[in-house]
């Protein structure tokens, strides 16, 4: 076999496809890992207890003394009140402020503030949220900087870009043949906006605000700051300490103890599980509803 | 320009329309004659679409755009009122038909009455009802009155969309190019439509087919580049045009 | 009219009706009140930072920047060694993810059978999907025993002449952090390469191809060049999001505040550095400091930000202009 240039050159190709490809194995074998480990350790715990109990006192096996496992539904409470807060602050605004840019602003220049603003604010670091809010509620209430209710205020400034932009888009997507039709009709400018524009762009908007609520559902940084401690007991009012699965997994990391580390996990797992759930549900609805006004 | 025996029931006087600094049509005078079809014609690019957009006020709801002269209803300038209001007096049907996507046909037909007011089950029946039985639609989608409106044939979705227009109760119907997106079938249907609706109707019809101006209408308007040439009764314009320009647009000479 | 029509026309010379108008000018103030409030958050973000660290801006003006130490104690606050743990961390992670990232969307784009492209393209999507918090924990537990008894001891002993693998490896340091920065930036870098080498017409690829090169040589002569900006574009995206991570860092860098040289040192970013930093604050310099360290991280990510977007616009709209 001849090694002259044309073969070197052909079996470096081929060398690369291979490097490529190995890129693909090593990039998925850390995700297939924690995936594996997550199921494995979550799922050893996974029973109806996770779902009653709330967090146990903190032990670790051994020496004759056996541990109460104990169930997260403290952090489950806390995650779905704080993403169900944001996703109240949020929405409403994200939402106005995207008919504003598209419905009214048009081609004008101002329109394209909120996009840029969105697009500024979706750079923001989720750390950054909760040092904002800290000082931002230090000033106007001491007394309420650790509570549920100021986490959720970080989670609403998170979410707000991802909202804001995908109803954007959604209702750029929305031909402008369907308002001239309602204008023809003589339907009024904000009924056409909403009840006409925005229905047909509820499909994008839908999935924006599920994708946006799985990456508050999984933040946990501005949490450490801003939640107080409230996991021991059942939550009282948004106004006081609160907990979330993001949180907990935090102390289940930070402490020694196995019981605790063992419910980390379980929470870990129930995060991934939602989250998934909410890209697939959010994909399904583009699909559905897009397909429902194509004529199925 | 003036007609005879015929009562106006809308009226343009020194219409001229822009699109920023660009004038699309220039100092337009017509009377439309009540219950009557009346046709306007011209090549590509003349402003009929402009023109017909600025008799329900749609014009201006493009950006950067502007109107002066006057339309009148009635001897009302549709100018002085409020534009929603205007629409619901002067009902339009598109180039392109464009139903609700989102909406059934009964939804989508009965639109206009269910945002602008709050009808009853029984009241919103009947006018869907008698707006598909006039738009000549009725038999064909009685059995799927719930389906999809997308689900209907690119001539049925026409008829839907008029009747959506006449079910807002209009006394002007503006059609613009109503039939150029529709197979010769479907074409003849809606002729036919025209030839009925005119009893309850004032209709102003755009047409680039001139064949189809002389079948449907009692008057004709030519424009050319934006300026209104020639007006009368259509057997007058197509067979004793007055103008020289419309006479060399009839026999196909340009266009 | 239509005699037998239920409906009426509006009698001759009716005044417009006010409650079209009454609807469209609340909603429109809805709107606009809207935009203000989002308009209003930014400002307000920035306001309040500027704000609140008012006592060390003025105190410590830009030593803060440059100062060696951290000691909320002594009140003493440079941020140097956090902003030098970001960038450690950070160059490990694009060093790392770069490669990785665009080696999987070429074979993804150029190599991969059809039937391949959805899953494993979701697959890495999904890597994007985790969670911070649920990195760092399975970092602390599964990749630093593995890091501290196998990889670090490796590396130390084959490449420990570089003078970059100092000191005894516990697993806890920059290379950890660095590493598990640089798999969850991947999904960034892939996602954005494909999309930039999608993009390349495939007119470009066919000449290469008729001129008698090899795939790889189509690849990196004709595809890359012409995607450049996607993929640079999609880099600086990817480090910006790992300038702002805290939570799968925070758990696997170590968090001590010396300057580190060796990757095996353990050490702190900014973000890490705030986050921690707000759990025992010492007093309201202490504050301060830390949302000042928080207005820098902030300053830095943003800049980042828009140096990839103005790259993404560009090749945006050069892809456009080229697409003919």
């Amino acid at each position: 076999m001849t090694f002259d240039r044309a073969t070197r050159r052909k079996w470096f190709s081929h060398g690369m496809v291979v490097l490529t490809g190995l890129s693909i194995v090593v990039v998925a074998t850390p995700l297939v890992w924690i995936i594996y480990e997550t199921a494995l350790l979550g799922g050893s715990v996974f029973n109806v207890a996770l779902f009653t109990q709330g967090i146990p006192y903190p032990c670790t096996p051994g020496n004759g003394i056996t541990c109460h496992q104990g169930g997260i539904v403290v952090p489950i409470e806390g995650t779905l009140i704080l993403v169900g807060l944001a996703a109240l602050f949020s929405v409403p605004i994200g939402i106005g402020a995207a008919i504003a840019s598209v419905e009214y602003g048009g081609q004008r220049r101002w329109a394209r503030i909120t996009g840029l603003v969105a697009d500024v604010l979706s750079g923001v670091p989720s750390i950054v949220a909760g040092a904002f809010v800290y000082a931002l509620l230090i000033l106007y209430d001491p007394a309420i900087v650790f509570s549920t209710l100021s986490g959720s205020l970080a989670l609403a400034v998170l979410m707000l870009p991802i909202v804001t932009r995908a109803c954007e888009e959604a209702l750029r997507t929305v031909p402008h043949s369907v308002r001239e039709a309602a204008y023809a009709l003589g339907i009024s400018r904000w009924k056409t906006s909403v009840r006409i524009v925005l229905v047909g762009a509820l499909p994008g908007i839908v999935t924006g605000i599920l994708l946006a609520i799985a990456r508050a559902a999984g933040e946990a940084a501005p949490l450490l700051i801003l939640l107080g401690n409230g996991c021991a007991h059942s939550l009282q009012g948004i106004q006081d300490e609160g907990c979330s699965l993001s949180y907990w997994i935090w102390l289940g990391a930070t402490n020694p103890y196995q019981n605790w580390a063992n419910l980390a996990w379980a929470a870990a797992l129930l995060l991934v599980l939602i989250i998934l759930v909410l890209s697939v549900a959010s994909r399904l609805v583009l699909d559905r509803m897009a397909r429902r006004m194509r004529g199925g | 320009m003036a007609l005879a025996d015929e009562t106006a029931k809308m009226e343009v006087r020194g219409l001229s329309a822009f699109y920023g600094e660009t004038s699309a049509i220039q100092d337009i005078s017509l009377k439309f004659p009540d219950r009557k079809v009346t046709a306007i014609i011209g090549p590509s690019g003349c402003g009929k679409s402009t023109f017909i957009r600025c008799l329900n006020r749609l014009h201006e709801t493009t950006p950067r755009t502007r109107v002066e002269g006057s339309v009148l209803l009635d001897g009302e300038n549709l100018y002085q009122m409020d534009a929603t209001f205007v629409r619901r007096r002067v009902g339009m049907v598109f180039q392109k038909p464009n139903p609700f996507a989102t909406m059934s046909i009964y939804n989508n037909v009965s639109a206009a009455l269910r945002f602008n007011s709050r009808p009853s089950r029984e009241e919103t029946d009947a006018a869907v009802i008698r707006s598909l039985k006039q738009a000549a639609l009725w038999d064909e989608v009685k059995d799927r009155i719930d389906s999809a409106a997308t689900g209907l044939s690119g001539g049925q979705q026409q008829r839907l969309c008029i009747a959506r227009a006449l079910t807002a109760n209009p006394e002007v119907l503006l059609m613009d190019e109503p039939c150029s997106a529709l197979d010769p079938i479907a074409t003849a249907k809606i002729e036919e439509l025209i030839a009925q609706l005119k009893n309850d109707y004032t209709v102003i019809i755009v047409t680039h087919n001139m064949q189809q101006a002389a079948r449907v209408s009692d008057y004709t308007a030519f424009l050319y580049l934006g300026k209104l040439i020639e007006f009368g009764p259509t057997g007058d314009v197509f067979e004793r045009p007055k103008e020289h320009l419309t006479e060399s647009y009839i026999t196909g000479r340009f266009g | 009219m239509n005699p037998d029509n239920p409906f009426p026309a509006p009698s001759k010379g009716a005044t417009p009706r006010k409650v079209p108008r009454f609807g469209d000018w609340t909603f429109l103030a809805l709107v606009i009140a809207a935009t203000l409030l989002v308009v209003g958050v930014m400002v307000t973000l920035v306001v309040v930072l500027l704000y609140g660290s008012r006592f060390t801006i003025q105190s410590l003006g830009f030593s803060f920047l440059y100062g060696t130490t951290w000691n909320p104690n002594n009140n003493v606050y440079g941020i140097l060694p956090f902003l030098d743990g970001t960038l450690i961390t950070s160059a490990i992670a694009l060093f790392l993810a770069v490669p990785l990232g665009l080696g999987a969307a070429i074979f993804l784009t150029q190599h991969a059978p059809g039937w391949l492209r959805g899953p494993v393209g979701q697959l890495i999507e999904l890597l994007a999907a985790i969670p911070s918090i649920v990195y760092g924990f399975w970092g602390l537990i599964f990749f630093v025993p593995i890091e501290r008894n196998y990889t670090e001891p490796f590396l130390k002993t084959w490449l420990g002449w570089t003078g970059l693998f100092g000191g005894t490896p516990f697993g806890v340091d920059f290379l950890t952090a660095g590493i598990i920065l640089s798999i969850m930036a991947v999904p960034t870098i892939t996602a954005l390469s494909r999309d930039a080498i999608a993009a390349v017409p495939r007119a470009q690829k066919e000449a290469a191809i008729s001129l008698g090169a090899t795939d790889w040589e189509v690849t990196r002569r004709a595809v890359l060049p012409y995607a450049r900006s996607g993929i640079v574009g999609g880099i600086v995206l990817g480090l910006g999001r790992a300038l702002g991570e805290t939570m799968a860092v925070v758990l696997t860098i170590g968090n001590t505040d010396k300057i580190g040289t060796s990757l095996f040192d353990s050490g702190e970013t900014v973000s890490g550095g705030i986050a921690l930093g707000f759990f025992e604050p010492t007093g309201p310099l202490n504050i301060s400091a830390l949302l000042e360290a928080g207005l820098v991280l902030l300053a830095i990510t943003l800049a980042i930000n828009l140096g990839a977007r103005t790259i993404l616009h560009r090749f945006q709209s050069g892809a456009a202009a080229g697409a003919e």
